[in-house]
């Protein structure tokens, strides 16, 4: 009896509950920041960068912590993360295609370069009054 | 091994002798490396999504709509943006830290509170995919379809429904996978291993949140 709990002891003290409930916590709090982004209506620049931070913070934490990745040995870790590492080359490429297509479809196709987005509230939706 | 040693033996005969070698390269249980190859792979398949996504955002000419409206509730009588996603975020982001702490409670070998927390987990997952439906059928309702979509570029319904559906889906094969686990668990079918299985099925429940992450960013908030 008194060897299982001091095995359980051990085991609190080597798996601490307290790491999993600040990442939790953290996570939390980086999602209300990212909301908080759109909330407030930032635009531009700022918009774009702390969307991108919030969210490579938040998906580093879930890696690192929850799937435990930083406890893994280099093989592993370097088997999971290094792969999708091409996918830049594939960003890469299709956003240069991308303006080279939005550029025939302007030039070509008569289509407008800069459309005005249209506000939902303009928009008479049928059914909408259901909801 | 030397060419006049393969003349000898065939090409064939050195990969049977490379792949049965007894090696093994990844000293991790062999379901977790399994599921990490799936994952990676997983990772594949919604990065294409994305990328097709960010392919059409940068080509498309007509305008595309302003998610935080399209996206909005009336609570109270005020109009709330983006509030329901925020709300399903949030859930994700718990359902993760449940499941965290049913992979914690995995090492301990208690059986009850594994089973425990991963129903909670599967009980989240389950109202985010009750949420997801309602977010589909009020789109629906306001005539956005997968061809055609009333606040501006019809992509954007052909997007929406293919990437939030497609991550729908793997948070409702979660739901079942979690709680088939939890009952086998709870049925003593896992008595004899050490609980591997609970990580293997976290890592698949973190991949789906993280999936989410990317989503959110990339578009509901762009």
């Amino acid at each position: 009896m008194s060897e299982q709990v001091l095995d359980r002891e051990a085991l609190e003290a080597q798996h601490p509950i307290g790491i999993y409930l600040k990442v939790w916590i953290l996570l939390f709090v980086l999602s209300a920041f990212s909301y908080m982004v759109d909330y407030f209506d930032f635009q531009g620049m700022i918009r774009w960068t702390l969307i991108i931070i919030f969210m490579l913070l938040k998906a580093g934490f879930i890696i690192a912590v929850f799937m435990h990745v930083m406890w893994e040995r280099m093989a592993l870790i370097s088997a999971i993360l290094g792969p999708p590492v091409v996918l830049l080359v594939l960003i890469g490429l299709m956003a240069s295609e991308a303006d080279y297509v939005f550029g025939t479809r302007v030039d070509h196709l008569g289509q407008p370069a800069a459309a005005e987005r249209i506000h939902v509230s303009d928009v008479h939706v049928e059914g909408a009054a259901e909801h | 091994m030397s060419n006049q040693a393969v003349d000898k033996v065939g090409h064939w005969q050195t990969v049977c002798d490379d792949w049965g070698d007894d090696k093994q390269a990844f000293k991790v249980h062999w379901g977790k490396f399994m599921m990490w190859i799936f994952l990676v792979s997983d990772t594949f398949i919604f990065s294409c999504f994305l990328v097709g996504y960010m392919k059409v955002r940068m080509t498309v000419t007509d305008p595309w709509p302003f998610p935080s409206e399209v996206f909005a509730l009336t609570l109270f009588g005020n109009s709330i943006p983006l509030i329901l996603i925020a709300i399903m975020t949030f859930i994700l982001i718990t359902s993760s830290g449940t499941m965290a702490l049913a992979v914690r409670f995995s090492h301990f070998r208690d059986k009850k509170r594994i089973a425990q927390f991963m129903f909670i987990t599967a009980a989240f997952g389950a109202s985010f995919v009750g949420m997801q439906a309602f977010e589909w059928s009020k789109l629906i309702a306001e005539g956005v379809r997968p061809w055609v979509n009333p606040f501006g570029a019809p992509q954007f319904g052909s997007v929406f429904f293919m990437i939030t559906g497609f991550h729908g889906l793997h948070v409702s094969i979660g739901v079942i996978y979690l709680i088939t686990v939890a009952m086998k668990i709870l049925k003593g079918h896992y008595d004899k291993t050490d609980y591997e299985i609970v990580e293997i099925a976290g890592l698949y429940w973190h991949f789906v949140d993280l999936v989410w992450v990317f989503i959110f960013a990339f578009f509901y908030l762009w």
